[in-house]
């Protein structure tokens, strides 16, 4: 009986503990909780206040021209008229204006950045992780410089990929130059949330790797990488969905209006990034325009949300306890 | 409706649009023996077959007219890739100047003495090309019961180190309001025509008074007067056009009366001197080597009015549309 009754008293101190109603009422604690529970709440809320009015103001704009439309500036009224010379004013009103070109550039870009920013702050990684030595000048220097780069701002690796740009002589406005920027951007995240991934892989994995004959080099590809892969792929996926969302670096690099489709080698094509492309309409004077840049974030929203999502379905699956 | 149909309703249809648009423009019919379009409303025949691109960039001022162009030639069903930046006219300038781009959109003149000599050193030869006209708009919050300012009284206003903080420092005669401004943010062309062709010429940096609120989005500056009670702004005519029932007008009396800005206060030259001229320049070498430049250049010009009334700018008046023709004939020899 006394045990079953410490069980409960033990239970009711937990939960007790746990929701933070504890027993003792006096005003600091109250006000105290009245704090955690502000600042809780508080970028919640005006997020929350944040997507519903965008999706309010953009309501009338989810329609299928969204995403099957160029940009289109014509005054509506105008481009009724010029229905009389032949032109479907479908193609030219504002009222159908869309952001085809930007959500394509945007998916090339996220690719092509994938495909730089990876296997670099991968390799980065492993090196600094498996193979420096811990203690020397030269580990610890890039220690430190990483989590700086990892502070600076992304319109300064928009300049950075500008001019590297301009030094091989590549036309402006291209994929590539963009991918380049964002990877530069990316690159410390990824480095930073692989390190913390291989860290997390026990020793004893590489030790027991080593000791039944394994080279250093057979021990990280075979052992220690397979075992980081969740972390990584969190990381890698939670740094692009940054990258999606950046404008400044892109402006830099000459990004422009397009209103044609990329062509293939597709890192070479001028393309233009949904960022970008909002950006625009939210500052056209015309406020179909600007309902249009509406809808427009909160598809850019839902793309973050999806990689978010899809970076937290890769680490439930993969994730190992040891 | 099959093509056929389309075809035969596109003569007349060429012919009334160019009257519509005269009319809405509200000239004088001077060009009644010019059906076909006095100042630029298209009867010019669209080479689909031409391929290739042109890299346009420069004032975000002129931005939405080059790119209504490009989109109106898209919808005729040309294949030529246009891609238009906005880095602003002094960014475009320099790429322009570098050879990167063929076209670069211009809210000012090139600056002789700095930016067309980088041009001349680089060898690009290049043509100007008036495309519009701008009226920057002097606005104020609907309640303020003032209706004309002279150019006096608006250097009194913004000029740098302006002590006015009420209307009444600036004319007596105004109401006893507290002033708050709202101007474009400093890189942008439109502070720069203020500052220097207006308020703050003589000086060597020309300059507005720094103590108004600013912002590089002009919905920003529009919202903030029609918030503020006593609040003054100034924007471009195309965000006044389409707030008309927020803010109010100010006349200017440059000298000669108050006018009002409008598309045909702008286009006579009236309304000085906040009209400003809008344009772009093209490199002559690609223009002549690059068919798809020379497409979409000859393309922009001749459906000037039709590209400048879908983007809300103010068309070209006559005498200027016939120069811009004339400046491009020009390229080509």
């Amino acid at each position: 009986m006394s045990t079953a009754a410490a069980a409960t008293a033990s239970a009711v101190t937990t939960s007790t503990l746990a929701t933070g109603k504890s027993q003792d009422r006096n005003l600091t604690s109250l006000v105290f909780l009245g704090a955690l529970w502000f600042s809780l709440f508080f970028g919640v809320v005006v997020l929350f206040a944040l997507i519903v009015d965008t999706a309010i103001s953009g309501a009338d704009r989810f329609d299928k021209e969204l995403f099957t439309q160029y940009t289109q500036s014509f005054d509506p009224e105008r481009a009724e008229a010029l229905a009389a010379t032949g032109r479907d004013p479908k193609d030219l009103s504002a009222a159908y204006t869309g952001f085809k070109s930007g959500i394509v550039g945007s998916v090339i870009l996220m690719i092509t950045t994938a495909l730089m920013a990876i296997p670099l702050g991968v390799a980065a990684a492993v090196y600094l992780e498996e193979f420096s030595s811990k203690t020397s000048r030269f580990s610890r220097i890039v220690e430190v410089n990483l989590q700086n780069l990892a502070a600076v701002p992304a319109v300064i690796y928009g300049m950075l990929a500008a001019s590297l740009m301009a030094a091989v002589g590549a036309e402006r406005g291209i994929a590539i130059g963009g991918a380049v920027a964002l990877s530069l951007l990316i690159l410390p995240v990824v480095i930073i949330t692989t390190r913390e991934a291989l860290r997390s892989v026990p020793d004893e994995i590489r030790q027991g790797s080593l000791a039944l004959g394994a080279t250093v080099w057979q021990t990280t590809w075979r052992q220690t990488l397979p075992s980081a892969v969740p972390g990584i792929a969190t990381g890698t996926i939670l740094g692009l969905s940054r990258a999606i969302g950046e404008a400044a670096p892109l402006v830099m690099i000459g990004f422009g209006a397009i209103n044609f489709a990329p062509e293939l080698p597709y890192i070479t094509s001028k393309i233009e990034a949904f960022p970008l492309e909002i950006y625009d309409a939210a500052q056209s004077s015309r406020e179909i325009v600007r309902q249009a840049a509406s809808a427009g974030i909160i598809v850019l929203l839902a793309m973050i949300l999806g990689m978010n999502a899809l970076a937290i379905i890769i680490r439930n699956k993969f994730q190992r306890s040891w | 409706m099959n093509s056929t149909t389309i075809r035969r309703a596109l003569v007349p249809g060429v012919a009334a649009l160019a009257l519509l648009l005269t009319a809405c423009g509200g000239e004088d019919d001077k060009g009644d023996d010019n059906t076909d379009g006095g100042t630029g409303s298209g009867d010019y025949s669209l080479d689909t077959t031409v391929e290739g691109e042109v890299a346009v960039d420069g004032s975000s001022t002129v931005y939405p007219m080059t790119t209504a162009a490009q989109e109106l030639m898209t919808a005729d069903g040309s294949a030529i890739q246009v891609s238009v930046g906005q880095s602003g006219t002094g960014g475009g300038f320099e790429v322009f100047c570098a050879g990167e781009t063929d076209i670069s959109d211009a809210s000012r003149p090139i600056k002789d003495d700095e930016e067309a000599p980088i041009c001349a050193d680089n060898g690009i030869e290049y043509t100007e090309l008036l495309v519009a006209t701008d009226a920057l708009t002097v606005v104020v919050n609907p309640e303020l019961d003032i209706d004309c300012l002279t150019v006096d009284e608006l250097i009194a206003l913004l000029k740098p180190g302006s002590k006015a903080t009420n209307w009444q420092d600036i004319n007596p005669e105004f109401p006893d309001e507290e002033i708050t401004g709202f101007i474009p943010g400093t890189d942008s062309g439109t502070y720069d025509y203020m500052a220097s062709e207006v308020v703050d010429g003589d000086a060597e940096e020309p300059a507005l008074r720094n103590d108004f609120e600013s912002s590089e989005d002009d919905n920003v500056l529009v919202t903030g007067v029609a918030g503020t009670q006593g609040a003054v702004g100034f924007f471009g005519y195309t965000y006044f056009e389409e707030n008309t029932d927020k803010v109010k007008a100010l006349e200017i009396d440059g000298g000669s009366g108050c006018v009002a800005p409008s598309a045909e206060t702008a286009q006579d030259g009236s309304y000085s001197p906040l009209a400003r001229p809008l344009f772009i320049y093209v490199n002559n070498a690609s223009y002549n080597d690059n068919a798809a430049v020379k497409e979409f250049t000859d393309y922009y010009i001749a459906n000037l009015e039709t590209i400048a009334a879908g983007a809300a700018f103010i068309p070209l008046n006559e005498t200027d549309y016939a120069a811009t023709q004339a400046a491009l004939a020009g390229i080509g020899s």
